[in-house]
Protein backbone atom coordinates (compact mmCIF):
# COMPACT_ATOMS: atom_id res chain seq x y z
CA UNK A 1 0.00 0.00 0.00
CA UNK A 2 1.32 3.28 -0.76
CA UNK A 3 0.60 6.91 0.60
CA UNK A 4 1.36 10.10 -0.49
CA UNK A 5 2.89 13.03 2.19
CA UNK A 6 1.94 16.46 1.47
CA UNK A 7 3.29 19.09 3.40
CA UNK A 8 2.40 22.96 3.02
CA UNK A 9 3.81 26.33 4.99
CA UNK A 10 6.53 28.73 5.66
CA UNK A 11 9.74 27.29 4.08
CA UNK A 12 11.98 26.44 6.85
CA UNK A 13 15.44 24.41 7.71
CA UNK A 14 15.07 20.68 7.81
CA UNK A 15 11.50 20.55 7.01
CA UNK A 16 12.74 17.40 4.69
CA UNK A 17 14.82 16.01 7.07
CA UNK A 18 12.20 15.78 9.66
CA UNK A 19 9.79 13.81 7.41
CA UNK A 20 12.31 11.35 6.18
CA UNK A 21 13.44 10.55 9.49
CA UNK A 22 9.86 9.70 10.81
CA UNK A 23 9.54 7.49 7.69
CA UNK A 24 12.83 6.23 8.09
CA UNK A 25 12.28 5.48 11.91
CA UNK A 26 8.55 3.83 10.92
CA UNK A 27 10.46 1.15 8.08
CA UNK A 28 8.54 3.23 5.32
CA UNK A 29 10.28 3.45 2.09
CA UNK A 30 10.37 6.90 0.15
CA UNK A 31 9.55 6.67 -3.71
CA UNK A 32 8.90 9.79 -5.04
CA UNK A 33 9.47 13.39 -3.43
CA UNK A 34 8.97 16.50 -5.23
CA UNK A 35 8.66 19.68 -3.74
CA UNK A 36 7.87 23.34 -5.11
CA UNK A 37 8.91 26.96 -3.13
CA UNK A 38 6.34 29.67 -4.35
CA UNK A 39 7.21 33.03 -2.79
CA UNK A 40 7.78 32.08 0.44
CA UNK A 41 5.55 28.95 0.70
CA UNK A 42 6.67 25.60 0.93
CA UNK A 43 5.00 22.33 -0.77
CA UNK A 44 6.29 19.11 -0.94
CA UNK A 45 4.11 15.87 -1.86
CA UNK A 46 6.27 12.66 -1.17
CA UNK A 47 4.61 9.07 -2.36
CA UNK A 48 5.65 6.23 0.46
CA UNK A 49 5.77 2.72 0.08
CA UNK A 50 4.22 1.37 4.01
CA UNK A 51 3.86 -2.18 3.13
CA UNK A 52 6.44 -3.10 5.45
CA UNK A 53 6.23 -0.52 7.75
CA UNK A 54 6.26 -1.35 11.48
CA UNK A 55 4.10 0.78 12.48
CA UNK A 56 0.51 0.86 11.95
CA UNK A 57 -0.86 3.30 9.37
CA UNK A 58 -2.71 5.72 11.99
CA UNK A 59 -0.08 6.26 14.15
CA UNK A 60 2.12 6.85 11.25
CA UNK A 61 -0.05 9.71 10.51
CA UNK A 62 -0.34 11.18 13.34
CA UNK A 63 3.00 11.68 14.44
CA UNK A 64 3.55 13.35 10.99
CA UNK A 65 0.29 15.70 11.37
CA UNK A 66 2.19 16.15 15.01
CA UNK A 67 5.37 16.75 13.72
CA UNK A 68 4.25 19.02 11.40
CA UNK A 69 2.58 21.12 14.03
CA UNK A 70 5.65 21.75 16.08
CA UNK A 71 7.51 23.07 13.24
CA UNK A 72 3.94 24.89 11.88
CA UNK A 73 3.31 23.29 9.03
CA UNK A 74 0.38 21.84 7.78
CA UNK A 75 1.27 17.85 6.90
CA UNK A 76 -1.21 15.75 5.37
CA UNK A 77 -1.16 11.92 4.87
CA UNK A 78 -3.36 10.02 2.73
CA UNK A 79 -4.10 6.93 0.61
CA UNK A 80 -2.78 7.06 -2.77
CA UNK A 81 -5.99 6.12 -4.17
CA UNK A 82 -8.08 8.65 -3.25
CA UNK A 83 -5.94 11.11 -5.78
CA UNK A 84 -5.62 8.02 -8.42
CA UNK A 85 -9.71 7.94 -8.26
CA UNK A 86 -10.21 12.02 -8.35
CA UNK A 87 -7.52 12.85 -10.83
CA UNK A 88 -7.91 9.58 -13.53
CA UNK A 89 -10.04 7.99 -15.73
CA UNK B 1 5.84 10.77 -9.11
CA UNK B 2 3.34 8.69 -10.85
CA UNK B 3 1.09 11.19 -8.99
CA UNK B 4 1.12 14.79 -10.48
CA UNK B 5 1.54 17.32 -7.23
CA UNK B 6 -0.74 19.87 -8.34
CA UNK B 7 -3.38 17.20 -8.68
CA UNK B 8 -2.60 16.07 -4.41
CA UNK B 9 -2.55 20.03 -3.65
CA UNK B 10 -5.89 20.46 -5.77
CA UNK B 11 -7.27 17.74 -3.93
CA UNK B 12 -6.10 19.19 -0.33
CA UNK B 13 -7.35 22.53 -1.06
CA UNK B 14 -10.66 21.10 -1.93
CA UNK B 15 -11.08 19.21 1.92
CA UNK B 16 -8.99 21.89 3.76
CA UNK B 17 -10.47 25.46 2.07
CA UNK B 18 -13.42 24.72 0.02
CA UNK B 19 -15.39 22.05 2.71
CA UNK B 20 -15.44 18.87 0.30
CA UNK B 21 -16.71 15.89 2.62
CA UNK B 22 -18.64 12.84 2.33
CA UNK B 23 -21.86 13.78 3.31
CA UNK B 24 -22.96 10.84 4.81
CA UNK B 25 -22.55 6.80 4.52
CA UNK B 26 -25.48 5.11 5.29
CA UNK B 27 -26.61 1.08 5.76
CA UNK B 28 -29.62 0.40 4.28
CA UNK B 29 -31.20 -2.53 6.39
CA UNK B 30 -34.53 -4.90 5.08
CA UNK B 31 -36.29 -4.87 8.66
CA UNK B 32 -38.96 -7.47 6.72
CA UNK B 33 -37.55 -10.73 8.02
CA UNK B 34 -38.37 -9.19 11.94
CA UNK B 35 -41.97 -9.01 11.18
CA UNK B 36 -43.68 -10.10 14.15
CA UNK B 37 -47.54 -10.43 14.90
CA UNK B 38 -46.72 -9.75 18.80
CA UNK B 39 -45.54 -6.30 18.83
CA UNK B 40 -42.19 -7.09 21.39
CA UNK B 41 -41.09 -9.71 19.55
CA UNK B 42 -40.56 -7.19 16.67
CA UNK B 43 -38.86 -4.90 18.05
CA UNK B 44 -36.40 -7.74 19.94
CA UNK B 45 -35.25 -8.59 16.40
CA UNK B 46 -34.85 -5.38 14.77
CA UNK B 47 -32.89 -4.89 17.79
CA UNK B 48 -31.17 -8.04 17.47
CA UNK B 49 -30.94 -7.57 13.53
CA UNK B 50 -29.83 -3.71 13.05
CA UNK B 51 -27.12 -4.38 16.26
CA UNK B 52 -25.37 -7.26 14.55
CA UNK B 53 -25.02 -5.56 10.90
CA UNK B 54 -24.76 -1.76 12.41
CA UNK B 55 -22.17 -2.52 15.30
CA UNK B 56 -19.11 -1.40 13.46
CA UNK B 57 -20.50 1.27 10.77
CA UNK B 58 -19.41 3.98 12.56
CA UNK B 59 -16.02 2.53 13.70
CA UNK B 60 -15.86 1.88 9.61
CA UNK B 61 -16.63 5.32 8.56
CA UNK B 62 -13.85 6.79 11.30
CA UNK B 63 -11.13 4.30 9.80
CA UNK B 64 -11.72 5.27 6.40
CA UNK B 65 -11.65 9.08 7.12
CA UNK B 66 -8.26 8.37 8.13
CA UNK B 67 -6.67 6.47 5.97
CA UNK B 68 -8.40 9.02 3.01
CA UNK B 69 -8.14 12.31 5.00
CA UNK B 70 -11.33 13.12 3.89
CA UNK B 71 -13.83 13.90 6.62
CA UNK B 72 -16.86 11.55 6.54
CA UNK B 73 -19.96 13.88 8.20
CA UNK B 74 -22.40 11.57 9.29
CA UNK B 75 -22.66 7.69 9.58
CA UNK B 76 -26.47 6.68 9.61
CA UNK B 77 -28.77 4.00 8.88
CA UNK B 78 -32.06 3.57 7.10
CA UNK B 79 -34.44 0.37 7.57
CA UNK B 80 -37.62 -0.62 5.81
CA UNK B 81 -40.51 1.35 6.12
CA UNK B 82 -42.14 0.50 9.98
CA UNK B 83 -46.02 0.79 8.65
CA UNK B 84 -45.21 -2.47 7.06
CA UNK B 85 -43.86 -4.29 10.45
CA UNK B 86 -46.61 -1.69 12.55
CA UNK B 87 -49.05 -3.61 9.72
CA UNK B 88 -48.34 -6.88 11.35
CA UNK B 89 -48.13 -6.07 14.94
CA UNK B 90 -50.98 -4.49 17.37
CA UNK B 91 -50.01 -2.38 19.90
CA UNK B 92 -48.48 1.35 19.43
CA UNK B 93 -45.64 1.67 16.67
CA UNK B 94 -44.08 4.30 18.63
CA UNK B 95 -42.48 1.41 19.97
CA UNK B 96 -40.46 0.22 16.83
CA UNK B 97 -39.07 4.41 17.23
CA UNK B 98 -37.97 3.55 20.71
CA UNK B 99 -35.98 0.34 19.37
CA UNK B 100 -34.56 2.53 16.50
CA UNK B 101 -33.30 5.44 19.14
CA UNK B 102 -32.00 2.41 20.96
CA UNK B 103 -30.20 0.91 18.17
CA UNK B 104 -28.85 4.74 17.27
CA UNK B 105 -27.43 5.55 21.19
CA UNK B 106 -25.43 2.31 20.75
CA UNK B 107 -24.22 2.34 17.39
CA UNK B 108 -23.25 6.03 17.64
CA UNK B 109 -25.10 6.56 14.02
CA UNK B 110 -26.78 10.04 14.58
CA UNK B 111 -30.06 9.41 12.98
CA UNK B 112 -32.12 6.13 11.50
CA UNK B 113 -34.23 6.71 9.57
CA UNK B 114 -37.29 4.69 8.57
CA UNK B 115 -40.22 5.47 10.56
CA UNK B 116 -42.17 5.73 7.20
CA UNK B 117 -45.02 5.06 5.14
CA UNK B 118 -45.96 4.20 1.62
CA UNK B 119 -49.73 5.73 1.15
CA UNK B 120 -49.89 7.10 -2.31
CA UNK B 121 -52.60 4.73 -3.70
CA UNK B 122 -54.09 4.25 -0.32
CA UNK B 123 -53.84 3.46 3.47
CA UNK B 124 -53.14 -0.03 4.12
CA UNK B 125 -52.84 -1.56 7.62
CA UNK B 126 -50.40 -0.08 9.39
CA UNK B 127 -50.38 2.65 7.72
CA UNK B 128 -52.92 5.35 9.66
CA UNK B 129 -51.45 3.97 12.92
CA UNK B 130 -48.45 4.89 12.09
CA UNK B 131 -48.68 8.05 10.45
CA UNK B 132 -51.04 9.01 13.46
CA UNK B 133 -48.28 8.13 16.22
CA UNK B 134 -45.66 10.43 14.11
CA UNK B 135 -45.71 12.78 16.20
CA UNK B 136 -45.27 11.20 19.54
CA UNK B 137 -42.74 9.45 18.23
CA UNK B 138 -40.33 12.32 16.88
CA UNK B 139 -40.94 14.18 20.37
CA UNK B 140 -39.98 11.17 22.19
CA UNK B 141 -36.97 10.35 20.58
CA UNK B 142 -33.86 12.40 18.98
CA UNK B 143 -32.27 10.25 16.35
CA UNK B 144 -35.09 9.18 14.54
CA UNK B 145 -36.71 10.39 11.66
CA UNK B 146 -39.81 9.73 9.39
CA UNK B 147 -41.06 10.51 5.82
CA UNK B 148 -44.59 9.89 4.50
CA UNK B 149 -45.02 9.27 0.34
CA UNK B 150 -47.79 10.80 -0.63
CA UNK B 151 -47.72 10.71 -4.11
CA UNK B 152 -46.50 9.48 -7.50
CA UNK B 153 -46.23 9.98 -10.93
CA UNK B 154 -47.92 6.04 -11.71
CA UNK B 155 -50.51 6.39 -8.76
CA UNK B 156 -51.39 10.56 -8.27
CA UNK B 157 -51.97 11.60 -5.19
CA UNK B 158 -53.46 10.59 -1.98
CA UNK B 159 -55.70 13.61 -1.14
CA UNK B 160 -56.71 11.96 2.07
CA UNK B 161 -53.12 11.44 3.20
CA UNK B 162 -52.37 14.97 2.06
CA UNK B 163 -54.84 16.55 4.37
CA UNK B 164 -53.58 14.20 7.47
CA UNK B 165 -49.71 15.27 6.58
CA UNK B 166 -51.06 18.86 7.30
CA UNK B 167 -52.06 18.20 10.94
CA UNK B 168 -49.21 15.85 11.41
CA UNK B 169 -46.91 18.22 10.61
CA UNK B 170 -48.38 21.24 12.51
CA UNK B 171 -48.46 18.42 15.68
CA UNK B 172 -44.89 17.23 15.65
CA UNK B 173 -43.91 20.79 15.72
CA UNK B 174 -46.19 21.73 18.71
CA UNK B 175 -44.71 18.23 21.06
CA UNK B 176 -41.43 19.72 20.35
CA UNK B 177 -41.75 23.48 21.18
CA UNK B 178 -39.32 23.63 23.93
CA UNK B 179 -36.92 21.99 21.28
CA UNK B 180 -37.00 24.29 18.41
CA UNK B 181 -40.02 22.74 16.74
CA UNK B 182 -37.62 20.25 16.01
CA UNK B 183 -40.11 17.35 15.71
CA UNK B 184 -41.17 18.99 11.89
CA UNK B 185 -37.62 18.88 10.86
CA UNK B 186 -37.85 15.13 11.06
CA UNK B 187 -40.87 14.80 8.77
CA UNK B 188 -40.87 14.33 5.01
CA UNK B 189 -43.51 13.90 3.13
CA UNK B 190 -42.88 12.87 -0.21
CA UNK B 191 -43.83 12.37 -3.86
CA UNK B 192 -42.18 9.74 -5.85
CA UNK B 193 -39.90 8.80 -2.78
CA UNK B 194 -36.64 6.92 -3.98
CA UNK B 195 -36.01 3.48 -1.91
CA UNK B 196 -32.08 4.00 -1.58
CA UNK B 197 -31.90 8.15 -0.37
CA UNK B 198 -28.89 8.16 2.14
CA UNK B 199 -29.93 11.47 3.04
CA UNK B 200 -32.07 12.59 6.21
CA UNK B 201 -34.96 12.99 6.94
CA UNK B 202 -35.95 11.29 3.88
CA UNK B 203 -34.23 7.85 4.26
CA UNK B 204 -35.73 4.71 4.20
CA UNK B 205 -35.01 1.09 2.80
CA UNK B 206 -37.06 0.47 0.11
CA UNK B 207 -38.22 -3.04 -0.06
CA UNK B 208 -37.00 -3.61 -3.20
CA UNK B 209 -33.31 -3.65 -1.91
CA UNK B 210 -31.13 -5.61 -1.18
CA UNK B 211 -31.33 -7.38 2.76
CA UNK B 212 -28.55 -4.78 3.72
CA UNK B 213 -26.78 -2.42 1.38
CA UNK B 214 -23.84 0.94 2.00
CA UNK B 215 -25.00 3.83 0.22
CA UNK B 216 -23.16 7.25 0.33
CA UNK B 217 -24.06 10.81 -0.09
CA UNK B 218 -21.49 13.09 -1.77
CA UNK B 219 -21.27 16.70 -0.92
CA UNK B 220 -19.40 19.93 -1.84
CA UNK B 221 -21.17 23.11 -3.43
CA UNK B 222 -18.08 24.95 -1.95
CA UNK B 223 -15.77 22.72 -4.71
CA UNK B 224 -18.11 23.80 -7.15
CA UNK B 225 -17.98 28.16 -6.37
CA UNK B 226 -14.50 27.86 -5.97
CA UNK B 227 -14.29 26.34 -9.38
CA UNK B 228 -16.79 28.78 -11.03
CA UNK B 229 -14.91 31.91 -8.89
CA UNK B 230 -12.07 31.24 -11.52
CA UNK B 231 -13.82 32.03 -14.34
CA UNK B 232 -15.49 35.17 -14.12
CA UNK B 233 -16.05 36.19 -17.64
CA UNK B 234 -16.87 32.24 -18.82
CA UNK B 235 -19.85 31.41 -21.05
CA UNK B 236 -22.55 29.70 -19.83
CA UNK B 237 -21.29 26.35 -21.82
CA UNK B 238 -17.81 26.62 -20.02
CA UNK B 239 -19.39 27.17 -16.98
CA UNK B 240 -21.35 23.64 -17.44
CA UNK B 241 -18.26 21.98 -18.50
CA UNK B 242 -16.58 23.34 -15.39
CA UNK B 243 -19.36 21.81 -13.23
CA UNK B 244 -19.47 18.75 -14.71
CA UNK B 245 -15.87 18.23 -14.20
CA UNK B 246 -15.78 19.23 -10.44
CA UNK B 247 -18.80 16.94 -10.20
CA UNK B 248 -16.93 13.83 -11.41
CA UNK B 249 -14.00 14.42 -9.28
CA UNK B 250 -16.16 14.86 -5.92
CA UNK B 251 -18.41 11.88 -6.73
CA UNK B 252 -14.78 9.77 -7.58
CA UNK B 253 -14.49 10.49 -4.10
CA UNK B 254 -17.87 8.87 -2.58
CA UNK B 255 -17.42 5.74 -4.92
CA UNK B 256 -14.31 5.27 -3.58
CA UNK B 257 -15.15 6.08 0.21
CA UNK B 258 -18.58 3.85 -0.70
CA UNK B 259 -16.26 0.64 -2.38
CA UNK B 260 -14.49 0.28 0.63
CA UNK B 261 -16.98 0.97 3.17
CA UNK B 262 -18.66 -2.13 1.89
CA UNK B 263 -15.39 -4.27 1.38
CA UNK B 264 -14.78 -3.54 5.27
CA UNK B 265 -18.29 -4.67 6.44
CA UNK B 266 -18.77 -7.41 3.95
CA UNK B 267 -22.16 -5.93 2.97
CA UNK B 268 -22.64 -5.02 -1.05
CA UNK B 269 -22.37 -1.23 -2.14
CA UNK B 270 -25.52 0.01 -3.21
CA UNK B 271 -25.33 3.63 -4.62
CA UNK B 272 -23.39 7.12 -5.04
CA UNK B 273 -26.00 9.54 -4.25
CA UNK B 274 -25.12 12.72 -6.17
CA UNK B 275 -25.98 15.50 -4.08
CA UNK B 276 -24.73 19.13 -3.64
CA UNK B 277 -25.92 19.10 0.00
CA UNK B 278 -24.90 22.46 1.72
CA UNK B 279 -23.85 23.43 5.44
CA UNK B 280 -24.65 26.66 7.17
CA UNK B 281 -20.60 27.32 6.90
CA UNK B 282 -19.76 29.92 5.14
CA UNK B 283 -18.70 28.96 1.41
CA UNK B 284 -20.81 26.20 1.50
CA UNK B 285 -23.96 27.08 0.12
CA UNK B 286 -25.46 26.13 -3.39
CA UNK B 287 -26.89 29.69 -3.27
CA UNK B 288 -23.77 31.07 -3.84
CA UNK B 289 -23.21 29.14 -6.07
CA UNK B 290 -26.18 30.30 -8.39
CA UNK B 291 -24.80 34.14 -7.31
CA UNK B 292 -21.46 32.90 -8.30
CA UNK B 293 -22.88 31.95 -11.82
CA UNK B 294 -23.75 35.84 -12.30
CA UNK B 295 -27.03 36.91 -10.03
CA UNK B 296 -27.18 39.45 -7.77
CA UNK B 297 -29.20 37.62 -5.16
CA UNK B 298 -30.51 34.00 -4.71
CA UNK B 299 -33.87 34.31 -6.02
CA UNK B 300 -33.45 36.63 -8.76
CA UNK B 301 -35.12 36.04 -11.95
CA UNK B 302 -32.59 34.01 -13.62
CA UNK B 303 -32.62 31.92 -10.62
CA UNK B 304 -34.47 28.75 -12.14
CA UNK B 305 -32.34 28.66 -15.07
CA UNK B 306 -29.15 28.88 -13.06
CA UNK B 307 -30.26 26.07 -10.58
CA UNK B 308 -31.46 24.11 -13.73
CA UNK B 309 -28.05 24.37 -15.39
CA UNK B 310 -26.22 23.32 -12.32
CA UNK B 311 -28.53 20.49 -11.06
CA UNK B 312 -28.15 18.89 -14.79
CA UNK B 313 -24.31 19.57 -14.85
CA UNK B 314 -23.62 17.63 -11.43
CA UNK B 315 -25.81 14.67 -12.83
CA UNK B 316 -23.89 14.61 -15.75
CA UNK B 317 -20.40 14.46 -14.41
CA UNK B 318 -21.30 12.81 -11.21
CA UNK B 319 -22.99 9.47 -13.35
CA UNK B 320 -19.92 8.95 -15.18
CA UNK B 321 -17.96 8.90 -11.91
CA UNK B 322 -19.81 6.19 -10.23
CA UNK B 323 -20.77 2.32 -11.04
CA UNK B 324 -24.03 3.11 -9.66
CA UNK B 325 -25.91 6.38 -8.99
CA UNK B 326 -29.05 6.58 -7.00
CA UNK B 327 -31.04 8.37 -4.57
CA UNK B 328 -32.04 11.96 -4.60
CA UNK B 329 -29.04 12.99 -7.09
CA UNK B 330 -29.15 16.78 -7.77
CA UNK B 331 -28.82 20.22 -5.38
CA UNK B 332 -30.58 20.44 -2.88
CA UNK B 333 -32.00 23.76 -1.53
CA UNK B 334 -32.80 23.37 1.90
CA UNK B 335 -33.06 27.09 2.87
CA UNK B 336 -32.40 26.67 6.80
CA UNK B 337 -29.03 24.89 6.07
CA UNK B 338 -27.25 27.15 3.68
CA UNK B 339 -25.71 30.68 4.74
CA UNK B 340 -26.72 31.77 0.65
CA UNK B 341 -30.20 31.03 1.12
CA UNK B 342 -30.80 32.38 4.94
CA UNK B 343 -29.28 35.62 3.35
CA UNK B 344 -31.61 35.50 0.19
CA UNK B 345 -35.00 35.27 2.61
CA UNK B 346 -33.62 37.88 5.00
CA UNK B 347 -32.94 40.52 2.40
CA UNK B 348 -36.00 39.72 0.63
CA UNK B 349 -35.04 38.45 -2.70
CA UNK B 350 -36.03 35.38 -2.12
CA UNK B 351 -40.20 34.05 -1.13
CA UNK B 352 -41.88 30.89 -0.86
CA UNK B 353 -42.97 30.67 -4.53
CA UNK B 354 -39.39 31.06 -6.09
CA UNK B 355 -38.43 28.58 -3.98
CA UNK B 356 -41.41 26.25 -5.13
CA UNK B 357 -40.14 27.07 -9.04
CA UNK B 358 -36.97 25.70 -8.28
CA UNK B 359 -38.11 22.84 -6.68
CA UNK B 360 -39.23 21.93 -10.57
CA UNK B 361 -35.73 21.80 -11.60
CA UNK B 362 -33.89 20.51 -8.89
CA UNK B 363 -33.18 17.29 -6.72
CA UNK B 364 -35.84 17.61 -4.20
CA UNK B 365 -38.13 20.39 -2.89
CA UNK B 366 -39.32 22.81 -0.38
CA UNK B 367 -36.85 21.77 2.11
CA UNK B 368 -36.28 23.15 6.10
CA UNK B 369 -38.37 26.02 5.41
CA UNK B 370 -40.02 27.55 8.62
CA UNK B 371 -43.34 29.41 8.38
CA UNK B 372 -45.14 31.27 11.18
CA UNK B 373 -46.69 29.14 14.07
CA UNK B 374 -50.78 29.95 13.55
CA UNK B 375 -50.03 28.49 9.83
CA UNK B 376 -53.17 26.53 9.43
CA UNK B 377 -52.58 22.71 9.02
CA UNK B 378 -55.28 23.27 5.56
CA UNK B 379 -52.25 25.26 4.29
CA UNK B 380 -49.67 22.93 5.22
CA UNK B 381 -51.67 20.09 3.28
CA UNK B 382 -51.81 22.80 0.74
CA UNK B 383 -48.11 23.15 0.24
CA UNK B 384 -47.70 19.13 0.61
CA UNK B 385 -50.67 19.47 -2.41
CA UNK B 386 -48.87 21.77 -4.56
CA UNK B 387 -45.27 20.39 -4.51
CA UNK B 388 -46.86 16.55 -4.81
CA UNK B 389 -48.23 17.64 -8.06
CA UNK B 390 -44.88 19.38 -9.55
CA UNK B 391 -42.94 15.83 -9.30
CA UNK B 392 -46.05 13.83 -10.11
CA UNK B 393 -46.69 15.88 -13.62
CA UNK B 394 -42.73 15.75 -13.98
CA UNK B 395 -41.97 12.25 -13.28
CA UNK B 396 -39.44 13.89 -10.48
CA UNK B 397 -39.04 13.38 -6.34
CA UNK B 398 -40.45 15.82 -4.77
CA UNK B 399 -40.65 16.66 -0.97
CA UNK B 400 -42.19 18.75 1.46
CA UNK B 401 -40.25 19.48 5.30
CA UNK B 402 -41.82 22.69 6.30
CA UNK B 403 -41.13 23.93 9.94
CA UNK B 404 -44.02 25.59 12.10
CA UNK B 405 -42.19 27.93 14.19
CA UNK B 406 -44.87 27.42 17.06
CA UNK B 407 -45.46 30.85 19.04
CA UNK B 408 -43.21 32.57 16.24
CA UNK B 409 -44.26 35.37 13.62
CA UNK B 410 -42.78 36.30 9.76
CA UNK B 411 -39.84 37.99 10.35
CA UNK B 412 -38.32 36.36 13.75
CA UNK B 413 -35.57 33.58 13.06
CA UNK B 414 -35.84 29.57 14.59
CA UNK B 415 -32.13 28.65 15.61
CA UNK B 416 -31.46 25.13 15.44
CA UNK B 417 -27.63 24.91 15.48
CA UNK B 418 -25.31 22.33 14.09
CA UNK B 419 -25.77 21.15 10.59
CA UNK B 420 -29.65 22.17 10.22
CA UNK B 421 -28.72 26.27 10.67
CA UNK B 422 -31.13 28.44 11.57
CA UNK B 423 -34.62 29.83 9.70
CA UNK B 424 -35.88 33.32 8.86
CA UNK B 425 -39.96 32.41 9.50
CA UNK B 426 -41.16 32.93 5.55
CA UNK B 427 -44.38 34.46 5.22
CA UNK B 428 -47.16 32.11 3.45
CA UNK B 429 -50.19 33.01 1.81
CA UNK B 430 -53.04 33.12 3.89
CA UNK B 431 -55.90 32.71 1.37
CA UNK B 432 -57.55 29.91 2.34
CA UNK B 433 -57.48 26.30 0.67
CA UNK B 434 -59.84 24.60 3.19
CA UNK B 435 -62.47 23.27 0.99
CA UNK B 436 -60.18 21.86 -1.86
CA UNK B 437 -58.06 20.26 1.36
CA UNK B 438 -61.06 18.89 2.96
CA UNK B 439 -62.80 17.01 -0.03
CA UNK B 440 -60.64 14.30 0.20
CA UNK B 441 -60.13 11.31 -2.17
CA UNK B 442 -57.33 10.92 -4.89
CA UNK B 443 -55.89 12.85 -7.71
CA UNK B 444 -55.71 10.81 -10.85
CA UNK B 445 -52.62 9.91 -11.93
CA UNK B 446 -51.55 12.11 -15.35
CA UNK B 447 -51.23 11.30 -18.86
CA UNK B 448 -47.50 10.08 -19.66
CA UNK B 449 -48.52 11.29 -23.49
CA UNK B 450 -49.12 14.82 -24.81
CA UNK B 451 -46.63 16.23 -23.14
CA UNK B 452 -46.63 20.03 -23.02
Amino acid sequence: MRAVIAVIGKDTVGILAKVSAICADAGANIMDVTQTIMQDLFAMTMLIDITNCSENYSDLADKLTKAGEEMALQIHVMHEDIFNAMHRI
Amino acid sequence: MILNSNDILETIKMIQEENLDIRTITMGISLLDCIDSDIDKACTKVYDKMMRLACNHVKTGEDIEKRYGIPIINKRLSVTPIAMLAAAAKGNPVKFAHTLQKVADETGVNYVGGYSALVHKGFSAGDRELIESIPEALSTTTKVCSSVNVGSTRAGINMNAVSLMGKIIKQASEATKEDHCFGAAKIVVFCNAVEDNPFMAGAFHGVGEADCVINVGVSGPGVVRAALAKMPDASIDEVADTIKKTAFKVTRMGQLVGTEASKMLGVPFGIVDLSLAPTPAVGDSVAHILEEIGLESCGAYGTTAALALLNDAVKKGGVMASSRVGGLSGAFIPVSEDAGMIDAVNNGSLCLEKLEAMTAVCSVGLDMIVIPGDTPDEIISAIIADEAAIGMVNSKTTAVRVIPAIGMKEGETLEFGGLFGSGPVMPVNKFSPAKFISRGGHIPAPLQSLKN
